[in-house]
């Protein structure tokens, strides 16, 4: 091979069936689908699967209930994203299990949405929601409706729809920017109860701010899992942990051999943060 | 059979993308999936806009609350489609002058810039604008010292706050070696490296904490998607 001509081992590698170079992502990811998978299978076989109570998600009924009682219709915002957005897929999932609710209580639910694949899916699982409570009659495909692809457009519109109709609750989950704190605060000013989610970090704080409550990281995504109560997706949740434990373990890890690589000045141990930080981490 | 094939067609398509990842022959294959998405997407627009025409016409003839700012959007909606795809106003391109269609939609001078450019973009930065508003709003009551942690949070904003002003930098330019020698010990205080620190790890370490989490909660949904575990973005049967 060492005798080959650059031009020929560099043809060589380019045709290359696998990535060499990734095979530590991939060592990652099967051990944590694996972790997943086995708590899925765990769960189906019995196996008790005790979730924390998320603040957040316990409220949903609360605010619907409130909703109900004052005669006011819910909001759902499923952020300005895409349906190729795994935040937008999530909040859609939220969605069908907060309009079980709705259609439970026989209120209403009203979701405007920035994009139409979104706005699709977004009726499908509303539907869907409310065939599972028993109460498809009550379904108004208007409720979901397209508004346009423009950001502040669209905020302009959900600030209009929460003066008029002032909504008694307002559920923020999915994608959000620059117009997470305008409308959280503009819900805030009309006196709903607000719930968020996002996997937009600096939007976060924003919410905390605004909003009754808001569910960070992970929770945003065990949303659907929590609300639904399926072993089986109770299970992902537990298979979750297991990569908490893997990450934490590598972070433990990391700063005691980086520490101890400055204390000792070892190349063996530089080498051990190098590759960590370069290779298993990039 | 409604949620079965697009459920076929999206677990597929991710197990083959996650494979892409690994298998340079195929890793292009990502930027097609990334192509056919747009054109659903473009698709999907039509329905969108359809759907849009549908709900405000209905408010017109119903008489809804607010009816009169339905008409407004249909003619701004109707003006603007027509103004762009017609081209009104545009010129031909120098390179095809004998196209009457050739130039650009987005020409200057042309009535869809004109909308563009008078209309739309002052009414958006309008909404932005408001956002500095409600900052002031939600600063004022996440600031509120209710409690310790409140009082913690309003104290670290502070620094963060002053640190990025000329006043604050000045407030502690005293803290200077050349002043003291003995000062050279204590620089880190000085309210714009305290800022810094402050930046640099503890909200390094907040948003990495967070951004963790993010990543497991990315696979672990992927996977049930995938999987078919939930199936309610997809609807009922």
């Amino acid at each position: 091979m060492s005798a080959l001509p650059a031009a020929a081992q560099t043809a060589d590698a380019s045709t290359a069936w696998f990535d060499w170079s990734r095979i530590y992502f991939l060592f990652v990811l099967v051990v944590l689908c694996g972790a997943v998978l086995a708590f899925i299978v765990l769960a189906r076989r019995g196996m008790p699967m005790k979730v924390r109570q998320i603040a957040g998600l316990a409220s949903v009924e609360d605010a619907v209930g409130r909703a109900t009682e004052m005669g006011r219709p819910c909001l759902f915002v499923p952020g300005i994203l895409d349906m190729n957005d795994i935040q937008t897929i999530a909040a859609v999932t939220i969605l069908e299990r907060v309009g079980k609710t709705v259609a439970e209580y026989d209120a209403r639910i009203e979701v405007p949405t920035s994009k139409a694949l979104v706005m699709l899916a977004a009726r499908e699982a509303l539907q869907s929601a409310y065939a599972s409570a028993g109460r498809p009659e009550n379904f108004s495909a208007d409720d979901v409706y397209y508004v346009t692809e423009e950001q502040f457009a669209y905020v302009g519109h959900l600030q209009g729809v929460m003066a008029r109709e002032r909504p008694a609750a307002c559920f923020y989950f999915g994608g959000f920017f620059a117009e997470s704190l305008i409308l959280a605060e503009t819900g805030n000013g009309i006196g709903a109860i607000q719930i968020a989610g996002t996997a937009q970090p600096q939007q976060l704080p924003f919410f905390v701010a605004a909003c009754d409550y808001t569910l960070i990281g992970e929770e945003f995504f065990a949303a659907s899992a929590y609300l639904s109560g399926e072993p089986d997706q109770l299970g992902t949740l537990k298979g979750q942990d297991v990569g908490k434990l893997i990450v934490a373990a590598g972070i433990v890890i990391g700063a005691v051999a980086a520490t101890l690589a400055e204390l000792t000045g070892s190349d063996a141990l530089r080498g051990f943060v190098t590759f960590l930080t370069e290779r298993v981490m990039s | 059979m409604k949620r079965t094939v697009p459920l076929l067609i999206a677990s597929a398509t991710g197990f083959i993308l996650i494979v892409a990842y690994f298998v340079p022959p195929i890793q292009a294959w990502s930027e097609q999936v990334s192509v056919w998405f747009n054109i659903l997407a473009a698709v999907a627009f039509i329905l969108g806009g359809a759907n849009l025409l549908g709900n405000h016409l209905k408010h017109i003839s119903d008489r809804a609350r607010g009816w009169g700012y339905s008409v407004v959007l249909i003619v701004s909606f109707l003006a603007t489609l027509v103004a762009g795809l017609g081209k009104i106003g545009v010129n031909p391109s120098a390179d095809f002058p004998d196209f009457a269609w050739s130039g650009t939609y987005r020409q200057i001078g042309s009535p869809f810039w004109f909308f563009y450019e008078y209309a739309f973009t002052p009414l958006t930065a309008t909404i932005f604008a408001i956002l500095a508003f409600f900052i002031a709003s939600a600063a004022f009551r996440a600031f509120r010292a209710k409690n310790i942690e409140a009082g913690l949070l309003l104290g670290t904003a502070f620094i963060v706050l002053l640190g990025r002003t000329f006043a604050g930098v000045a407030l502690t330019s005293w803290i200077d070696p050349a002043v003291w020698s003995g000062f050279q010990y204590f620089t880190g205080l000085r309210i714009e490296n305290l800022t810094v620190y402050i930046m640099a790890v503890f909200n390094t370490v907040g948003n990495r904490a967070i951004m963790i989490g993010i990543a497991l909660g990315i696979v672990s949904t992927s996977l049930k998607i995938l999987l078919g575990l939930d199936r309610s973005y997809l609807g009922k049967d």
